[in-house]
């Protein structure tokens, strides 16, 4: 059987379990004492060693093994959490993390057994010896509770041998049983039975066979390997086992297979205990195997038809009486998801754009028509809301939670802690929040790089901490959280802050500014001047952060992102960075506005009223046209200077003021007219022409002209 | 700018072989000038295009090509001849290009396809090369058709 076909599901099962490894481990540090932790931790590990043992990585599996033996002394209460002991499962953790990367790049584990990490590992269990005296050595109670652990199913082996050894043998495998004896093999037969809520009984059957090839050679199976391989059996399944040693490390190794409820069995007799030779199985060890074979494939071949005939009636009426009764009990979950490849959807996506740009024509053509069919319009109306509907739920699929992004925070504000001698504490929100699948994939990278800023720039020291009046654990917050059409995202740190004046000064030192320059930017300028390449202040190069790539990094992700950064501090009290992301790329609902004689869309995502403002209220402050409305005063931002074409309105007329926000600001756009809402398909224009920044694409209008879309963040 | 063209001899290519080259004959004012068909993906009437704000004088705006927003230049601002003259002649070329995004150009008027062989190309070379567009010159009885350098005119933007 080949398993590259459960590669894939390998590979994103094991970082499944890798991530909840790492967020138990990191709650295990906190509360060591919870068993619910510790059991789930045993859980997912014992799970991953199956798999990696399924797919024939032993490397992997090895330290799997190694690390759920800590895990199952840590459950039983023979060694406590240190914390050096956390470390080296976080080591572990990374170095399996790794084993899943290589096998990812070259299908392959690789040749690192990280032999330290297993000793630090198997330290940790001698570790014990010191703080559980009661117990036996380390070593010895390992295998005491792998004995332990064992001994029941061979007493229940014993109860259920005979029902076990009842095995139906075709023409070929009786005559490779007959081989088997001949080369002084002991015959085995076992039964193995599989969890009930297991989605790849194949796999994991392929994987009890390639356990059992360590010992010896599977002579027989029932129902046949064919059928096993296809899934054609309910939740167990007999084998018969050709072997030089002895049953116990086989069943302990077949047990070892993730997924596998239950394994046990006994020495095949050739025929069957059912078939009355229970006289001569009285003392099947003590006999001498040879003779004792040679007896055996004697009856064998008197036995077979009539022993063929039993189990045939025997193991029907088995499996049909107790599978559906076990179903009953504990019904699987069923696994109501589809995994569809992300091209698949952008298609579905272009076809819905299109199909709205087909709906806006007709509404334009049935607009031009007059509005005597109010038939036509009603159905007009339904088509809307239909395609505004369909639109929604395609956007919905390709949504994701940004959680699969930032569990990985806090084991890696963890790492950082320890390893800047700072005490940090990373508080999440709002990690169910949804993006668009590709912007969630892209903004991993400037989160973290905004992290590990907080955490080495922003906390200060402890001493600093203290001696400030501040609490020594540093915060970072790390908030998610939908703003109308955008997502917004905040790092925020209660550390010190960005010293402008020191960003000053060292904008003065590069050259990047003259000192005249220098002290006439405000504030925000000069904060701005961070997201320029290799700009660093920190006084240190770490190897966290300080080489100057960064935050540059960060601004130019998001802007790719069609997103903006932010940036509020004060010096001694910390900073916030929020990334303001849009929700969809494609589709949005807009306000068409007429500008001179030309026509323009507005997100309306950003637009909070639309004001009819008399030219006698605006006010200059500093220059800049300012309204006071309702107590805000806020800035007019004239359209048709923007955009460099004459209004078509006289000086003295009211003025049309569309008025919107971004993040806490606002801004009143003066605009001429106004055409109403609409749902519009962004375009892009190619680079060629893309050079404006308040542009931020074009869409096609239901007559067919094209409307610029104009982006009013770019200009608050 | 120097109007003169360096040109050279190239009565005859590398291995003697003449090969045979197809090209659009379009009209800017009183001049002809041939695009290399192979660049050429669609020829359409004038119609309206939407002003871009705050880009190269050159770029005329965007169209709507079936559903594709298309940006125009004017080949007349961008060879630094006087702005266009809308007329019922007026065509947009649609260039199209394996690595870049199409691009519209707008012209007075397109006249013809000829069929040049390379004995009756004469290559511009040298400095006028450099700073120009054009990078030969064909040769026919009807006159002298200016054949542009796309490449180079998409380069340059």
């Amino acid at each position: 059987m080949d398993v590259s076909q459960y590669l894939d599901i390998f590979l994103d099962e094991s970082r499944e379990h890798l991530q909840n490894l790492n967020t138990n481990v990191l709650a295990l540090e906190q509360d060591s004492e919870n068993m619910d932790t510790i059991n789930e931790i045993f859980r997912t590990a014992h799970t991953l060693k199956g798999m990696a043992g399924t797919m024939g990585y032993k490397r992997m599996q090895n330290l799997t093994h190694d690390m759920e033996n800590v895990f199952s002394e840590v459950r039983d209460g023979n060694i406590k959490v240190t914390s050096s002991m956390v470390d080296t499962l976080f080591q572990c953790l990374d170095a399996l993390e790794e084993y899943v990367t290589t096998i990812q790049e070259t299908s392959d584990e690789g040749d690192n057994d990280n032999q330290p990490i297993i000793n630090a590992l198997n330290a940790c269990l001698d570790a014990k010896g010191g703080e559980a005296p009661k117990e036996e050595a380390p070593k010895k109670s390992k295998k005491g509770g792998k004995k332990a652990k064992e001994a029941a199913p061979e007493e229940k082996a014993e109860k259920a041998a005979s029902e076990v050894t009842a095995i139906q043998l075709n023409e070929d495998e009786q005559k490779a049983v007959e081989d088997a004896m001949l080369a002084n093999k002991k015959l085995y037969s076992v039964l193995v039975k599989v969890q009930e809520n297991c989605l790849l009984k194949a796999a994991r059957a392929f994987l009890v066979f390639k356990a059992i090839e360590e010992f010896g050679e599977v002579v027989a199976a029932n129902p046949s390997t064919q059928d096993i391989e296809d899934e054609n059996f309910e939740f167990e399944f007999k084998v018969l086992i050709a072997a030089d040693g002895e049953l116990d490390p086989i069943i302990a190794a077949i047990k070892s297979v993730s997924e596998i409820a239950d394994a046990f069995g006994g020495i095949f007799e050739g025929g069957s205990v059912e078939s009355g030779e229970t006289e001569e199985n009285a003392a099947p060890e003590a006999a001498a195997p040879a003779e004792k074979e040679q007896e055996a494939k004697k009856e064998t071949h008197e036995a077979k038809t009539t022993e063929v005939a039993k189990t045939e009636s025997a193991a029907p009426a088995k499996s049909g009486g107790n599978a559906p009764a076990k179903k009953a009990a504990g019904k699987p979950a069923v696994n109501r998801t589809v995994r569809v490849d992300i091209e698949k959807l952008d298609s579905l996506m272009n076809l819905v754009s299109e199909l709205i740009i087909a709906k806006n024509s007709l509404v334009s053509s049935a607009t031009s028509m007059g509005n005597n069919n109010s038939q036509l319009n009603d159905h007009i109306e339904y088509l809307e809301s239909v395609t505004t509907n369909l639109h929604e739920s395609v956007m919905k699929v390709r949504m994701v939670p940004i959680e699969s992004v930032v569990t990985k925070f806090p084991r890696m504000i963890r790492d950082l802690s320890k390893k800047l001698n700072k005490p940090i504490e990373l508080y999440m929100t709002g990690e169910e929040t949804e993006l668009d699948r590709t912007v969630v994939d892209e903004i991993g990278d400037p989160l973290m790089h905004l992290l590990r800023n907080s955490a080495d720039h922003g906390i200060e020291s402890p001493e600093e901490r203290a001696s400030r009046g501040k609490p020594e654990v540093g915060s970072i917050y790390l908030d998610a959280y939908q703003d109308g059409n955008n997502v917004v995202i905040e790092v925020k740190d209660d550390g010190n802050g960005i010293d402008v004046d020191a960003v000053r000064r060292k904008a003065v030192e590069r050259g990047v500014l003259t000192e005249d320059q220098a002290a006439a930017a405000d504030d925000n300028e000069i904060i701005n001047l961070l997201f320029m390449p290799s700009f660093s202040t920190a006084k240190q190069v770490t190897d966290v952060s300080g080489r100057g790539v960064g935050l540059d990094v960060v601004k130019s992700k998001i802007e790719s992102l069609s997103g903006e950064v932010d940036v509020k501090t004060k010096l001694g009290e910390g900073s916030t960075f929020s990334i303001r992301l849009p929700l969809t790329l494609a589709i949005i609902q807009a306000l068409m506005v007429v500008v001179g004689n030309e026509k323009y869309a507005m997100a309306l995502g950003g637009i909070q009223t639309i004001e009819d403002i008399n030219p006698s209220d605006i006010k200059t402050v500093q220059g800049n046209e300012v309204i006071n409305l309702r107590g805000n005063v806020i800035p007019l931002i004239r359209l048709d200077h923007v955009v460099g074409v004459e209004s078509t309105r006289a000086e003295d007329e009211n003025m049309v003021v569309v008025i919107a926000r971004k993040g806490d600001k606002l801004a009143g756009f003066v605009v001429d007219e106004l055409i109403g809402q609409q749902e519009i398909v962004i375009k892009s224009m190619g680079k060629y022409i893309n050079k404006c920044k308040f542009i931020s694409g074009a869409t096609i209008l239901g007559d067919g002209e094209i409307a610029l879309i104009i982006d009013a963040n770019a200009l608050i | 700018m120097e109007n003169e063209l360096a040109i050279s001899k190239a009565g005859y290519d590398d291995n003697n072989v003449v090969t045979t080259t197809q090209y659009i004959v379009i009209a800017l004012g009183t001049e002809q000038y041939g695009i290399d068909i192979k660049y050429i993906d669609n020829i359409v009437r004038m119609q309206q295009i939407t002003r871009v704000p705050q880009v190269s004088p050159y770029w005329k705006g965007v169209i709507n090509l079936r559903g594709e927003v298309i940006p125009v230049m004017s080949l007349r601002v961008k060879m630094g001849l006087e702005s266009d003259v809308e007329t019922k002649n007026s065509r947009i070329i649609i260039i199209k290009q394996d690595q870049h995004e199409p691009i519209g150009v707008l012209v007075d008027s397109v006249k013809e396809v000829v069929t040049l062989s390379s004995n009756q190309v004469e290559k511009v070379t040298g400095e006028a090369k450099e700073d120009g567009y054009v990078s030969g010159i064909g040769k026919q009885e009807t006159g002298l058709i200016s054949l542009l350098d796309i490449e180079q005119v998409m380069q340059d933007m």
